[in-house]
């Protein structure tokens, strides 16, 4: 067994969380309260290289290996969950997919831009009424002569409509497996197609910074060569996009857990109370024992799901794991974080309170902790 | 041009809370987060833009342990072309003439139309850049915040100066310049920066490789010694405010009213 990062896993920490402390952390409250994307941080994700991570040189990605992107989304969401959300969709989301199940020439098309950071992608799956039960989701695309028309709506979609969202991938029902259950085909839908709207979504509780989208689709009309992939293969790519997705919002319950923490052991060394330091306290200083613990035992099991995958071999039951553990320990964290700092924890000032708020997406987006429990519950053979 | 930047492994003050360690000698040093000093980061950034503009390389060097080997790293991944290690056990315990003696003796294997130090690292005492200077009959200027480059004979220079005053200066090439933060912006080390420099070899080289004697270096050599390091006694007169921006805004307004700075 080898615990050891390597040089590069290494740097990539300390560079990614100088960059989110100098850049991020500042802006992070403001944002937040203004409920405002921010194109011109994002362009400077883009440019140190936080997009494309995983993806061939090729297509102007980083060519890093999936660890590297884990630490490196970990690392943004040690300061902000919302500027992290960015990040893990921009990757794990919307370039993801483009890149594992793309044609050469729709990879040739979006990839460099997306892997710039110049462009964001989203990835439309969520309906209405089709969260945990994909089954219930009603968009469909009818092939016509050489075109399909897309009608339907999408929700909470992340990244898919700033100014700088070049287009979005949507899974549609596109007829009916042998089996009788629907097909599924995903497909490329460019920003600015006749019929196809994207509405961000306002009064959000967490993840504020981040953009979030409705979308429309009213006849929307595109060419056959905007299929991804292959028809019917949307399902396959759904889940295995999922898989990957699991594993970059476990680096968001991970790295807003580790933010949250130092914040509270900071608090807790400075404030007096009593006549002391509160972290001299037992009942405060076993919060920050279990506190780092747990974040122990998050980080090693998320890397080590991280590790099964840049091995090749099976990672989903860890991954669902890493997903479910790493959120739920943030929620503990955060609210640890919260309690030591007492009143001040409640301002939002003291940054706390807004990792306690952002946390509640990482129990729900993504798959839900219930839905979590059931992939596990299966791979166990209950 | 070819530019020598001298750069130091030092303890990153926005990381760490820095205490004076139980003997008294020096700060506690366990668990802390080291980076690369501040001051010599500008140095690097300016080198690499010089270089931008007129073509050369950019050496980075440093004196220190196989640690130090992470600073290089992340200035290579910033865009220096090479980087040198000088490490021995004999380096140990140098003082600032001990340390621009070791730099002199690597300055002279190659020929460099420019070194650059920073203006000063976590010691404090900004002396290096100026005995580096005089070791090698090179003229010096020290708290330089601008450079143009004349001709490949000249550069002009900017310094500052104490109350916020500047002056120019041309300065023959070669020379040492020990560089003020706030010259330049440092980039940002990028995704692809690390994944070019990850695996890079970087040469070392010790007293023997640079013909140094080891009594001329390190402890050995050293005139000036630390005696004492401590935080001094608070003084009179002064008074932290302490508590959330509101109150302690809220206290300071009451204190000038009650002082008369405030009417």
């Amino acid at each position: 067994m080898d615990f050891d990062l390597t040089n590069e896993q290494e740097m990539i920490r300390r560079e990614v969380r100088k960059f989110a402390e100098k850049e991020i952390a500042p802006l992070a409250l403001e944002l937040d309260e203004k409920e405002e994307f921010s194109p011109e941080l994002t362009r400077k994700m883009g440019e140190i290289g936080l997009f494309g991570m995983f993806v061939s040189e090729q297509y102007e990605g980083q060519g890093m290996d999936y660890l590297s992107y884990i630490i490196a989304v970990e690392e943004i969401a040690r300061v902000d969950g919302s500027q992290a959300a960015t990040i893990a969709a921009g990757n794990s989301l919307g370039i993801g997919p483009l890149y594992y199940f793309g044609t050469e020439a729709q990879k040739k098309r979006y990839l460099p831009k997306l892997c710039r950071g110049e462009a964001l992608w989203g990835f439309g799956l969520t309906e209405p009424t089709a969260g945990s039960d994909a089954g219930g989701s009603k968009t469909t695309a009818v092939k016509d002569g050489n075109d399909w028309v897309i009608n339907g709506s999408k929700i909470f979609i992340t990244n898919a409509a700033t100014e700088m969202t070049l287009g979005v991938t949507v899974q549609a029902i596109t007829g009916k497996r042998p089996n009788g259950k629907p097909e599924y085909t995903c497909f490329i839908v460019e920003s600015g197609t006749p019929g196809f709207k994207a509405v961000p979504m306002h009064q959000k509780m967490m993840w504020r910074s981040s953009n979030t989208a409705e979308l429309y689709f009213d006849d929307v009309r595109v060419p056959q060569e905007n299929v991804l992939g292959n028809q019917g293969d949307g399902f396959h790519q759904m889940l295995k996009t999922l898989d990957g997705g699991r594993l970059s919002i476990g680096a968001m319950g991970l790295g807003g857990a580790q933010g949250a923490y130092e914040l509270a052991l900071k608090y807790a060394k400075k404030r007096e109370q009593f006549g002391q330091p509160i972290s001299k306290f037992q009942a405060i200083a076993f919060k920050l024992a279990d506190c780092a613990m747990e974040i122990e035992c998050g980080r090693n099991l998320l890397y080590k799901a991280c590790w099964l995958r840049n091995e090749k071999r099976p990672f989903e039951k860890e991954a669902a794991m890493a997903k479910l553990y790493c959120s739920e320990l943030m929620g503990r964290v955060a609210n640890h974080a919260v309690q030591i700092h007492g009143g001040y924890g409640l301002m939002k000032e003291y940054n706390v309170e807004r990792f306690y708020r952002d946390q509640k997406l990482l129990d729900i987006g993504e798959g839900t902790s219930e839905v979590q429990r059931l992939v596990i519950s299966r791979y166990i053979g209950c | 041009m070819e530019i020598l930047v001298c750069v130091k492994r030092v303890p990153d003050t926005s990381e760490n809370e820095i205490s004076v360690a139980g003997d008294g000698k020096d700060i506690q040093r366990d668990d802390l987060v080291y980076s690369v000093n501040e001051w010599d980061n500008y140095a690097v950034e300016e080198a690499i833009q010089i270089v931008d503009r007129a073509g050369g390389n950019v050496t980075v060097v440093t004196v220190g342990g196989d640690d130090s080997e992470e600073i290089l790293r992340r200035e290579m991944a910033m865009g220096a072309n090479n980087g040198i290690l000088l490490k021995d056990d004999a380096f140990e315990g140098s003082d600032g003439k001990g340390i621009a003696t070791i730099l002199k003796a690597v300055a002279q294997k190659s020929k460099y139309d420019l070194i650059l130090t920073g203006a000063q690292a976590d010691a404090g005492a900004a002396q290096v850049g100026g005995m580096l200077a005089a070791m090698m009959d090179l003229p010096y200027a020290s708290l330089v915040n601008k450079i143009e480059i004349i001709d490949d004979k000249k550069l002009k220079i900017g310094r500052e100066i104490e109350g916020g005053n500047q002056e120019m200066n041309e300065i023959n090439l070669p020379c040492v310049l020990s560089i003020q933060t706030g010259i330049n912006e440092p980039r940002y080390v990028g995704i692809r920066g690390i994944r070019k420099v990850a695996s890079v070899e970087i040469p070392t080289y010790g007293a023997g490789d640079l013909g140094l004697a080891a009594s001329a270096v390190g402890v050995a050599g050293a005139k000036v010694k630390k005696i004492d390091y401590f935080v001094p006694v608070l003084g009179d007169g002064a008074e932290m405010l302490e508590g959330s921006n509101e109150e302690i805004i809220a206290k300071l307004i009451e204190l000038l009213k009650a002082k008369g700075g405030l009417k």
